[in-house]
């Protein structure tokens, strides 16, 4: 049966009559169009389908829709443009942290939500950080690179 | 931007989509009024379908089975073995019988989940050992797909006059490709055509595939690459099986339809790398020189061969190593059993091979009670020497380079002295990889095709059927056309492949994209070049050039099984935990000559993202099979490696160019993979002072080397 929810998208009042059993990641995806968060998995092992919850970073293939009434939901389409998002685009490019991309999204709001939190992590906080988000084809090195440099780079600005 | 070093890093062509999260996978493609499909799989390993018990089938969807298949009901991978769709009987669990497609996602499902199928079971095969003795014979009269034998000198000639003797068997399981994005096809009906768009590695082995499963004139078929996250081999043959379903479920529809696996799907059902079975028969003289080897290497192919007997052949090309050895004799089997079907993935049977040989050499030297490394520098190849199969190796050989650079970046032989049996380990393992197609295959079975087309406009679009899939290529290319027509690298356009705009310059596989396609394309742009008219349309076609003066005997395996080979060498560091058994790497380098990288920062992605692959493959990626079901069948009990799991891999290069490579650009994509795993289960034994003889190297196994005086 569905239900009126409200929760804040990107910065948006958004109001949805949906059933609340669904997944977010499958309201982000079919009926929002939002297809940065991918599915990897749909078990909350790969990160691939990362979003912003209230500040902290969740697996959206395991949050049903129900659970989100007035909260508040970052993906990437509400970061770009961001002056965050453009330190941790260039970062990620400069350190050569992309390879087939599936994975990128998630490991981009990842990184975010690390340092919205914490401005100077150091290697073993990163890691931690970003050891929900799966990658195969990196090994995780340069994904780590990417971060320092884009601590560096955003020094005043997490 | 003009290319002047190739070698610079430069930046991707496909980063920011992909950061932005705007790149289209094919779950992110739109199709209007499509269908979803799911497949109906088989539940036992081997049995006869007696019949299946269908729900009522609502208006609107649809059951497409074998009777749906207008062409032959077979794919074309090597043999014509696999069906599409189960005919009379079942081989594996997963096998694919038949597809519920309709409008609603759910409703499919559901349909799907309600139909009954009444099997007759028979005896399955699910060993290597079971299959060997053949008590129940489930292919041909030996349960082999293929045995091959090949042999050079005379093994038997200096059985007596070898001072020592060693035997010993190694074995390897399952590896699961988990590419981030599943396996996805979709097919639609346009205009009397049947058009697939999906996941691949290899759109003109979807083509094949597909015109055969429909059996329709090969105008008829058109194959579009979609945006690909990831492969690593599983992206190889498999697709060709799930796009000739849903080619056969657009034509019986006429409308769109969409099959993507949910990963659990994608683990239980698709290729895995082949589990190997390998003894190896060493025999040293007293110069401690190995004089000859025998090596019987057995693979589990699973319920059909798929592209097994290649894997084999790579597999024992590499019995002898990176060691001269003059007298060889070696046996290969792929066996058929009731288990899921395996097949390519990066490393292709080497890593399995690399495995035991490395593992070997190390409990020779023990035995013998000398240094390993100068057991392995004794008997290393170099210029001039000959290969397993009798191939010349032509190219300067840079081990003596590979190893002092490896022992300065890892300090390994003094770590290796001090470490004994202190729970502390280091391992070095040595490794090559034949580039591109065994043989003569470029020359007689791929013959690649590149075009290069100039625009009015004075931009150059490369048109080949490789395809991106993360390792690079769309940037690396890229940088080779533009580096040979000196024009600004923004002015090379290169986009996924459509089968009805490119010609075919083969798959995307065995590392040849960059060294045989690569050269190709530089060599059309040498010929652009040379005819260039500002603003004026034009096209140059070229086909590979075999390089001269090799030779190969695809029935014997006599002669050079590659033109030119990319050597590495891997140290691993541990600490095993006595109480829990668990390992913790505490460093890990490389070095490689992959000839010229064409971009460094992409090479080091390759290393970074291979070694990873074949850690995760020695240590923690386990799955295995128990009646002919796997017992790991989600991403939750199969791991992979995290960001948490191993240190940074530290990785240096050095260059032995090869003449027909782009720039003297060797083969790079697989190397990286196959010395890991070695390395690692090396840096174990050494840390418990106990000879392995498998991975992966679980806490399980070690607990038992290390309470079990017995075991080994």
């Amino acid at each position: 049966m569905n239900k009126k929810i409200k929760f804040n998208l990107n910065g948006e009042e958004t109001t949805l009559e949906v059933n609340p059993l669904r997944r977010l990641l499958d309201l982000l995806r079919e009926d929002l169009k939002l297809i940065s968060p991918k599915e990897g998995c749909g078990q909350g092992e790969c990160g691939a389908c990362s979003v912003i919850l209230n500040g902290n970073l969740v697996n959206s293939c395991c949050i049903p829709v129900g659970n989100i009434e007035g909260a508040k939901v970052i993906t990437i389409e509400g970061l770009i443009g961001t002056k965050e998002f453009n330190i941790l685009k260039e970062s990620f490019d400069e350190a050569g942290a992309v390879q087939c991309g599936f994975c990128t999204p998630g490991m981009i709001i990842a990184s975010y939500a690390l340092l919205t939190k914490n401005s100077k992590p150091n290697e073993d906080e990163i890691r931690s950080a970003l050891s929900g988000n799966l990658c195969r084809c990196t090994g995780y090195d340069k994904i780590i690179d990417a971060v320092k440099i884009a601590v560096k780079k955003g020094e005043n600005i997490w | 931007m003009l290319i002047k070093d190739i070698s610079k890093p430069v930046k991707r062509i496909d980063v920011d989509g992909k950061i932005c999260g705007t790149t289209r996978y094919l779950a992110d493609i739109e199709f209007k009024d499509a269908l979803y499909a799911k497949t109906l799989r088989s539940e036992k390993a081997r049995a006869k379908l007696l019949s299946i018990e269908l729900p009522e089938i609502p208006k609107g969807y649809f059951i497409v089975d074998k009777d749906d298949i207008p062409g032959r009901n077979k794919v074309r991978i090597i043999f014509y073995d696999q069906p599409f769709f189960a005919e009379d009987t079942v081989n594996y669990i997963g096998e694919p019988i038949l597809l519920v497609v309709g409008p609603d996602k759910r409703k499919v499902e559901e349909i799907t989940s309600s139909i009954k199928v009444n099997y007759e079971e028979l005896p399955g095969v699910f060993t290597m050992d079971q299959a060997e003795q053949c008590d129940e014979l489930i292919h041909g009269d030996d349960n082999c797909f293929v045995d091959y034998k090949y042999s050079k000198g005379d093994i038997d000639s200096i059985k007596d006059r070898a001072d020592h003797v060693f035997e010993r068997n190694y074995k390897t399981g399952y590896q699961e490709h988990i590419y981030l994005e599943p396996q996805g096809m979709a097919a639609s009906y346009e205009n009397g055509r049947i058009k697939v768009i999906g996941s691949m590695q290899c759109p003109y082995y979807v083509k094949d595939a597909v015109v055969e499963a429909l059996g329709v004139e090969y105008d008829g078929v058109q194959i579009v690459q979609s945006n690909t996250g990831g492969g690593f081999g599983g992206k190889e043959e498999y697709p060709s099986l799930i796009a000739g379903q849903v080619a056969a479920a657009a034509l019986k529809t006429k409308k769109t339809v969409k099959l993507i696996f949910d990963r659990d799907e994608d683990i239980q059902c698709t290729t895995k790398r082949h589990p190997s079975d390998i003894t190896l028969k060493t025999y040293v003289d007293k110069e401690y020189k190995i004089i000859g080897v025998e090596a019987d290497v057995k693979l589990d192919a699973g319920a059909y061969s798929g592209i097994s007997n290649i894997v084999l052949q790579r597999a024992i090309f590499a019995a002898i190593g990176t060691y001269n050895v003059e007298n060889v004799k070696v046996r290969g089997r792929a066996f058929a059993t009731n288990n899921i079907v395996t097949g390519a993935y990066r490393g292709f049977g080497a890593p399995q091979s690399f495995l035991a040989l490395e593992l070997n050499m190390e409990y020779i030297a023990e035995k013998l009670n000398i240094d390993v490394l100068d057991f392995k520098k004794k008997n290393f190849l170099k210029k001039g020497d000959l290969s397993s199969t009798g191939g010349l190796f032509r190219e300067d050989i840079l081990l003596p380079d590979i190893i002092d650079t490896i022992e300065n970046m890892s300090d390994y032989s003094k770590k290796r002295k001090n470490y004994k049996n202190t729970l502390k380990g280091i391992g070095m393992s040595v490794f090559f990889h034949g580039g591109g197609f065994t043989g003569d295959g470029e020359r007689d079975i791929i013959k690649a095709k590149v075009k290069l087309k100039k625009y009015a406009d004075d931009k150059v679009e490369i048109l080949i059927s490789n395809v991106e899939i993360g390792q690079g290529v769309s940037t690396s290319l890229r940088k080779i056309a533009a580096h040979t027509l000196e024009i600004p690298l923004e002015d090379v356009i290169f986009v996924n492949p459509d089968t009805d705009r490119v010609p075919n310059s083969g798959p995307t596989v065995a590392s040849r994209t960059t060294m045989v396609v690569g050269k190709i394309i530089e060599n059309a742009a040498a010929e652009m070049k040379k005819n260039w008219v500002p603003h004026k349309e034009m096209e140059v076609m070229k086909k590979y050039v075999h390089p001269t003066g090799f030779s190969w005997d695809a029935e014997k395996f006599i002669g050079d099984a590659y033109n030119t080979y990319s050597w590495g060498a891997n140290v691993v560091e541990v600490e095993v935990n006595p109480v829990t058994y668990e390992v913790d790497v505490k460093g890990v380098w490389t070095v490689y000559d992959i000839g010229r990288a064409i971009d460094e920062r992409i090479i080091e992605g390759q290393i970074e993202g291979g070694v990873a692959q074949g850690l995760g493959y020695a240590s923690m990626e386990v799955m295995r099979s128990k009646e002919g079901r796997l017992i790991q069948r989600t991403n939750t009990d199969y791991v992979i490696p995290t960001s948490k799991d191993f240190p940074k891999i530290h990785s240096k290069l050095v260059n032995s160019p090869y003449n027909n490579g782009p720039s003297g650009a060797k083969s790079a994509g697989e190397l990286t993979l196959i010395g890991a795993p070695s390395a690692y289960a090396i840096a174990v034994q050494n840390a418990i002072g106990k000879p392995l003889s498998e991975i992966p190297v679980t806490p399980e196994l070690l607990m038992e080397v290390m309470s079990d005086e017995q075991k080994n």
